[in-house]
């Protein structure tokens, strides 16, 4: 143990001393065994919160979005801020599954399940936010491509319809993929299970799978080509987020990097709410075996690199609007950094471009709690960020005649932190219901460790 | 059916029963182990074009539909500019693409595989639970041309299996 805190690069993917039960038994048992108090206590907690939201929601639907403080000029708020937010976090997942499987990283193993599930989680409530800012919610279907009665048809040339697809497509996309990694795991909890409702539940999810090899064979052939067809398609869906601004002519969001830089930034905060979600939970279920300090090394490499090319971004967006010598793009610099929303563009720097700077040293990457407290402020300012880029641009564009301020009201806040109750509820569920690691890779990793002769 | 401790074992006692002529011969495992794919030669022809298929049908798709109503349905003249701008029409397109691919991705791996079958006669065996977690299974189906059942069994447990057991249909 002191030599693992001493070096994390070196420290295993999976602890020595494991066979094919052992594992299984650790992380089915999560499953089947009675539950914990404490998964009540947190439950109930986000539970109240799940019912904040839908309490104000339910009033956004009645009263009319006036109960939000936005209005023109600064026509998306809070709203396209959690949107934006909470689809950025929703990217970490595919990409551990996805990218990561397809460069055969042995470190994915034990967190991309429950990195998938924090992203269907996230794209949940981020698909949320557009409908919910739209002056008449009730007419979200127009979105949708269908013969209507007036004859026409969506505006296909329009970002928003194409963020409709993007998000639609991702999260369909990423529920299958998840559901399928969990299908040989329903047949080992199936297997496992000793209540008949509790063997018909994962029987019937686990659809019938044996494990014969020829099944197996197709199984992975089909797993890595969805892989395949998802690595372009979380590159594609924050890109597609971005141009919902790149593609207007507002100073401070007509910019070509703007896809990258959303990529970049979408990843950046994905690690560090998987991080923040990963420290707690492998304490809490003793799963430092599983989750080593390798994994969290990893990440905040990750993390720590994905940071460095959003910083990258703020950089080239300075140089651009000074070297542009557009009169509108460099009065927006400047307005950002000293205008009246300025301590929200030195919040963001500093928990974005500064504080991750502390990843370089090894020492910071073996600290569980400061790479906790570090997730977590990167968490704050990703989502500084995006609140920097709606509401400063949109309060002060061209025309001095038409700027004005914007600020939330309770009824932002309740939505915003009430997404937080429905995530960690379903969250909660989550653990409780389904194995939080795959366990049949982590079998595969015994094997490929050399320990499952030891039984 | 035989049952194996590990999955060397297993990979071992496949070959052999390949060697003896055997070929209505399954194997069950915890995760997947590629020598045996190859041993018992599962082949993976049909699951590829499959994907293939699904992918075009979406891009095909999704184009069309962008393409028949803005130009073809309700067309809409804005300043003199092209109605088939197709740079436009890329997103949707490609979504659809990913969209289709990964549904038949998915759908075709079950159904090739036969999946959901909810009864199967393996189930039978009461050991054989351990599929899942952590035992290997070789099975020999009765209708191979080569089936005895006293001299399978032999075969059997000569490959060091720790049970050999009967699967009742």
């Amino acid at each position: 143990m002191a030599q693992e805190i001493n070096n994390p690069t070196r420290a295993p993917v999976l602890a020595p001393g494991y066979t094919y039960r052992s594992v299984t038994d650790k992380i089915s048992s999560i499953v089947l065994r009675g539950t914990p108090r404490g998964w009540y206590v947190g439950f109930a907690i986000s539970f109240l919160l799940a019912m904040l939201l839908l309490f104000a929601m339910t009033y956004l639907l009645i009263a009319g979005i006036g109960v939000w403080g936005v209005n023109i000029p600064v026509g998306w708020g809070f709203a396209i801020t959690n949107f934006v937010w909470w689809i950025g976090i929703g990217h970490a997942g595919t990409l551990i599954s996805a990218i990561l499987l397809l460069l055969r990283q042995p470190w994915r193993t034990s967190i991309n399940r429950f990195a998938e599930a924090m992203t269907l989680f996230a794209v949940a409530n981020a698909a949320l936010f557009p409908i919910l800012h739209l002056g008449r919610p009730y007419f979200a279907y127009w979105l949708f491509p269908y013969p209507d009665v007036m004859g026409v048809w969506p505006q296909f040339r329009s970002p928003l319809i194409w963020d409709l697809f993007a998000i639609t497509t991702y999260g369909l996309v990423s529920l299958l993929f998840w559901y399928m990694g969990l299908v040989p795991d329903l047949a080992t909890l199936r297997d496992r299970a000793t209540k008949t409702p509790v063997k018909m539940f994962y029987g019937l999810l686990a659809m019938g799978w044996r494990g014969s090899v020829y099944h197996w064979r197709r199984y992975h052939k089909s797993y890595f080509l969805i892989a395949a067809l998802a690595t372009p398609l979380v590159v594609s869906v924050h890109s597609i987020v971005s141009f919902d601004f790149a593609v207007s002519i507002v100073p401070g969001w007509h910019t070509t990097i703007f896809p990258p830089y959303f990529v970049a930034g979408a990843i950046f905060s994905g690690f560090a709410m998987v991080l923040t979600l990963t420290i707690p939970l492998r304490a809490v279920y003793h799963l430092e075996d599983f989750v080593t300090m390798r994994h969290l090394n990893v990440m905040a490499k990750v993390m720590l690199a994905s940071g460095l090319i959003v910083a990258y971004g703020y950089m080239m967006e300075f140089f651009t609007s000074w070297y542009s010598g557009n009169t509108f793009e460099q009065f927006m610099t400047l307005n950002r950094a000293f205008g009246p929303y300025a301590v929200l563009f030195w919040l963001m720097m500093l928990c974005n471009v500064v504080i991750p700077q502390a990843l370089w040293l090894r020492r910071v990457r073996a600290n569980v709690i400061l790479l906790f407290v570090i997730s977590i402020l990167i968490n704050v300012g990703m989502w500084v960020e995006r609140l920097v880029i709606v509401v400063t641009s949109l309060s002060r564009d061209f025309l001095p005649s038409s700027w004005g301020m914007y600020a939330p009201t309770l009824w932002d806040w309740a939505v915003f932190i009430g997404t937080f109750g429905l995530f960690f509820a379903l969250l909660f569920l989550f653990i409780r219901l389904l194995p939080m690691i795959s366990m049949a890779e982590m079998r595969e990793l015994v094997q490929e460790t050399g320990a499952g002769e030891a039984h | 059916m035989a049952e194996f401790e590990t999955p060397e074992a297993l990979v071992k006692a496949a070959r052999r029963v390949r060697e003896e002529g055997y070929r209505a011969v399954d194997a069950f495992a915890p995760f997947e182990i590629e020598e045996l794919g190859d041993v018992l030669h599962a082949r993976n022809v049909g699951l590829p074009l499959i994907v293939l298929g699904g992918g075009v049908t979406g891009l095909v798709t999704g184009f069309a539909l962008q393409y028949w109503t803005t130009v073809i349905d309700y067309p809409l003249d804005i300043g003199g500019r092209p109605l088939a701008s197709w740079p436009a029409f890329v997103p949707v397109s490609f979504e659809l693409t990913i969209l289709f691919a990964s549904f038949a991705a998915l759908l075709g791996m079950l159904a090739l595989n036969h999946l959901p079958m909810p009864y199967h006669p393996v189930f039978n065996v009461p050991r054989f639970g351990r599929a899942s977690q952590d035992r290997f299974f070789l099975l020999i189906e009765a209708r191979d041309r080569f089936f005895r059942h006293a001299t399978t069994r032999k075969l059997l447990e000569e490959l060091g299996a720790y049970e050999v057991s009967d699967v009742e249909p």
